[in-house]
């Protein structure tokens, strides 16, 4: 008798103790704090300001989660994971919502148990040389020695590009971006490779940015994404759609600035759903009706943010390139929210 | 004396020459740079080959330090101040970055209103190693030392400080129930001076705390490990396993000279063990590992995780300087200590170990030299350490991309100062403990 009441509450705790670990929403929700593991920084995408303030692009998707979920864009805890940490800390629940420049590849999707929830920026690698090299395509590279980031997807993408074009390579292994700058400008490799946004931001920090170019080759696919654990589907919904509300607001027209009289009702009723002024999407994934409208009122759509944090009139000066809407000849494109 | 002698000699000198100067290639500079520069051709070789090193150095460090500019926005700017002020191909330093973040290369995220509490946990550090380090300082302030480490707990994490004080009343206990029982068998004492403060941590801790705090509240706002960074991770880290790793490397030493099998080969095992595990592969066990081994939730905080592998790490090389130390004694000393009926920890604590330790001082001083200096990995699990944790995030802004070696310069001189320091103590130590004189 004794012994079957111990066990019935072992059991029970377990399952209480199964149900409260399932629900990344409910754990969030207990907690009152979004974890948000990001890049130690990586400029314009994560970094801190000297108050110790996050912000940059990967950052905005953090807060967007935070304010449908929370309803406070504020209450995030920045976790900064490095390049080895990064996997272990999404899967061990040490963060609920990686967003911090991942590119989507197979192995970590599947082996890894990760699940990618979208793309927020495709980028892809690049070579930059200087102008007084006379290259003009990375097929002129035969021969070149080219600084790398080691222990990177890049390493093995600028193995497979020399390869294919059966051409030869002396590489520069190099430790960090910074290093990579300084052993470029000192002369020691011909060229640098790394993500096109990198080198992009890393040109425009130069004393004498019109002496280098970035060469029109992009030898990979880099889709970046925010990334969340297997096995929780609510969890990632509410990720990927606040993703997707945050495309579909760009798409359909919705910015900070009018946000408010949108959310009074429109003749659209794609952007009337989207803003919780009909139907009631937002109960679908556990949330209320006005989840969406709190993502987008923190740093406004898509295209808003990236505006602020990477784009043209930034320093970094990134174009939309294949981060337009589909509309404008880009890749992004939100599934209808219905 | 007789006159006819001094008839005999033509010239009797009656007083001392004045001494004359030492001949020019044998005085004063020249002569010491003969001996010390160019004593042989090989010499002058040497030295004319250190004399272009250094000179190549400074022509190409001095006009870079020399055009420093402290009083900047970003790097674009102090570029422009630079090219303004010494022309165009001038290069320079721009320190401006440490000058707009040097709190977060101190402190890290530390909350800056809250600031003053690892100023005032260092400060304090200060004053309890005081009197472990000089013993001319009244041993009074030793009781102010052991106290220190739950004081600077509190002071840098925040929190109750019922907490501390329950843990406190732990030893309070411990001793107490040693000093009650210690009339009748030691050994008995010993086993409830332990066992006595782990069941009341265990059991008692927590529900005095709370309602402790809910009649006086002691409470300070927390603060959380992760936004501990800069120098402030690196001497949290650096102290507490300086502090933790001394006894537990005695006691391993000890533990592999002992005669019974069972504590020796965990000894050896041991050291062999964590010696022979690169200090990363350490903190990845403590920062990812150990993560799938808990439970889902488990909160385990990452300094304290780190620092225990640091701890257990320094303490295996430790453990080995200390051996070496034991060895080097003559056999006569510990078969003195058995003549003079002293039992084994009386005999370590006597005669052993203050020889043993002096002779290794120079080896723990450079371990924990090396330790300190170690705790700069931690940037591979995701902390910010002083030397690129921090740096890459500050580069990470825009303003300050393209920053390179102001922060490495910046940091290596605060890592001088400490290390020079301990080293500099230990040789103070050495020769205060000399004691064969010459």
């Amino acid at each position: 008798m004794k012994k079957s009441v111990f066990l019935g509450t072992l059991a029970a705790a377990g399952l209480t103790a199964g149900l409260a670990a399932a629900s990344t929403l409910d754990d969030v929700k207990a907690r009152g704090e979004l974890n948000c593991g990001v890049n130690t920084g990586l400029v314009g995408f994560a970094a801190p300001d000297a108050n110790g303030n996050w912000s940059g692009f990967d950052v905005a998707i953090c807060k967007a989660v935070a304010a449908a979920v929370l309803g406070d864009a504020s209450k995030v805890k920045y976790v900064p994971t490095s390049g080895q940490t990064r996997f272990t800390a999404l899967a061990s629940g040490e963060v609920d919502v990686l967003a911090r420049n991942s590119t989507w590849t197979f192995s970590r999707d599947t082996d890894l148990k990760l699940d990618f929830v979208g793309v927020n920026y495709y980028d892809g690698q690049g070579f930059m040389v200087r102008k007084d090299l006379g290259v003009s395509s990375a097929k002129e590279l035969e021969g070149a020695t080219i600084c790398i980031q080691t222990g990177t997807t890049t390493e093995l993408n600028l193995a497979d590009f020399f390869k294919s074009n059966n051409m030869n390579y002396q590489p520069i292994a190099i430790d960090s971006n910074a290093e990579g700058e300084q052993q470029y400008l000192a002369g020691a490799c011909d060229a640098y490779t790394t993500d096109a946004s990198g080198l992009a931001a890393t040109r425009a920090a130069f004393a004498d940015p019109e002496n280098h170019i970035i060469l029109p080759e992009i030898i990979s696919k880099e889709p970046l994404g925010p990334a969340v654990r297997h096995g929780d589907n609510q969890w990632g919904d509410i990720v990927r759609w606040t993703l997707n509300a945050l495309i579909a607001a760009e798409e359909y027209g919705v910015t900070s600035a009018n946000l408010e009289e949108l959310s009074k009702g429109t003749t659209n009723p794609e952007i009337n759903r989207l803003l919780g002024t009909e139907g009631d999407l937002g109960a679908m994934t556990g949330l209320d009706k006005d989840w969406a409208k709190r993502a987008i009122a923190v740093s406004g759509n898509y295209g808003e943010i990236f505006a602020a944090t990477i784009g043209e009139s930034t320093p970094i000066g990134l174009a939309r390139g294949l981060n337009g809407q589909w509309t404008q000849g880009g890749l992004l494109y939100s599934p209808p929210f219905r | 004396m007789s006159p006819t002698q001094s008839d005999s000699i033509a010239f009797v000198r009656s007083e001392m020459l004045p001494q004359k100067p030492a001949p020019v290639s044998e005085a004063g500079a020249i002569r010491w740079l003969r001996e010390n520069l160019f004593s042989s051709p090989l010499n002058t070789l040497l030295t004319l080959i250190g004399a272009y090193v250094v000179y190549w150095l400074v022509t190409h460090s001095l006009p870079w330090l020399s055009h420093s500019v402290w009083t900047a926005g970003s790097v674009s700017e102090c570029r422009q101040i630079i090219t303004d002020t010494w022309g165009a191909d001038a290069t320079g330093a721009c320190w401006a970055v440490i000058r707009e973040r040097w709190s977060q290369f101190i402190f890290g995220f530390y909350p800056w209103q809250m600031v003053w509490r690892p100023v005032l946990a260092f400060v304090l550090l200060l004053v309890a190693i005081a009197p472990v380090l000089f013993s001319a300082l009244p041993r009074k302030m030793l009781t102010f030392s052991l106290i220190y480490p739950l004081l600077a707990i509190w002071l840098l994490w925040g929190g109750s400080a019922w907490t501390e004080l329950v843990v406190l009343a732990g030893f309070v206990l411990g001793w107490a129930t040693y000093v009650a029982l210690s009339k009748g068998s030691t050994l008995i004492a010993v086993i409830a001076a332990v066992l006595v403060p782990i069941l009341w941590w265990k059991f008692a801790a927590a529900p005095t705390t709370e309602v402790l705090q809910n009649v006086i509240s002691l409470s300070i706002p927390k603060v959380s490990s992760s936004d501990f960074g800069g120098f402030l991770l690196a001497v949290t880290l650096g102290v507490g396993g300086i502090v933790m790793s001394l006894p537990l490397g005695i006691v391993l030493a000890l533990g592999r000279q002992s005669d019974m099998f069972l504590v020796k080969s965990l000894s050896v095992g041991f050291i062999e063990f964590i010696r022979g595990v690169p200090l990363i592969t350490l903190l990845f066990v403590a920062s990812l590992l150990l993560n799938y081994f808990l439970p889902p939730g488990t909160n385990f905080d990452i300094i304290l995780r780190v620092m225990i592998l640091v701890t257990l790490f320094a303490a295996a090389y430790i453990a080995e300087v200390i051996r070496g130390g034991l060895a080097a004694l003559p056999r006569g000393q510990y078969e003195a200590a058995d003549a003079l009926g002293l039992d084994y920890w009386k005999a370590q604590r006597l005669i052993i170990l203050p020889q043993a330790l002096k002779i290794s001082i120079p080896g723990i001083v450079s371990t924990f030299i090396g330790m300190f200096k170690d705790t700069t990995l931690v940037v591979f699990v995701g902390l910010f350490d002083p030397l690129k944790g921090v740096p890459d995030f500050v580069r990470a802004d825009f303003n300050w991309k393209g920053i390179y070696w102001e922060p490495f310069i910046f940091t290596g001189a605060i890592f001088f100062i400490f290390n020079f320091s301990m080293s500099r103590y230990s040789m103070y130590l050495e020769r205060k403990l000399q004691r064969d004189h010459h």
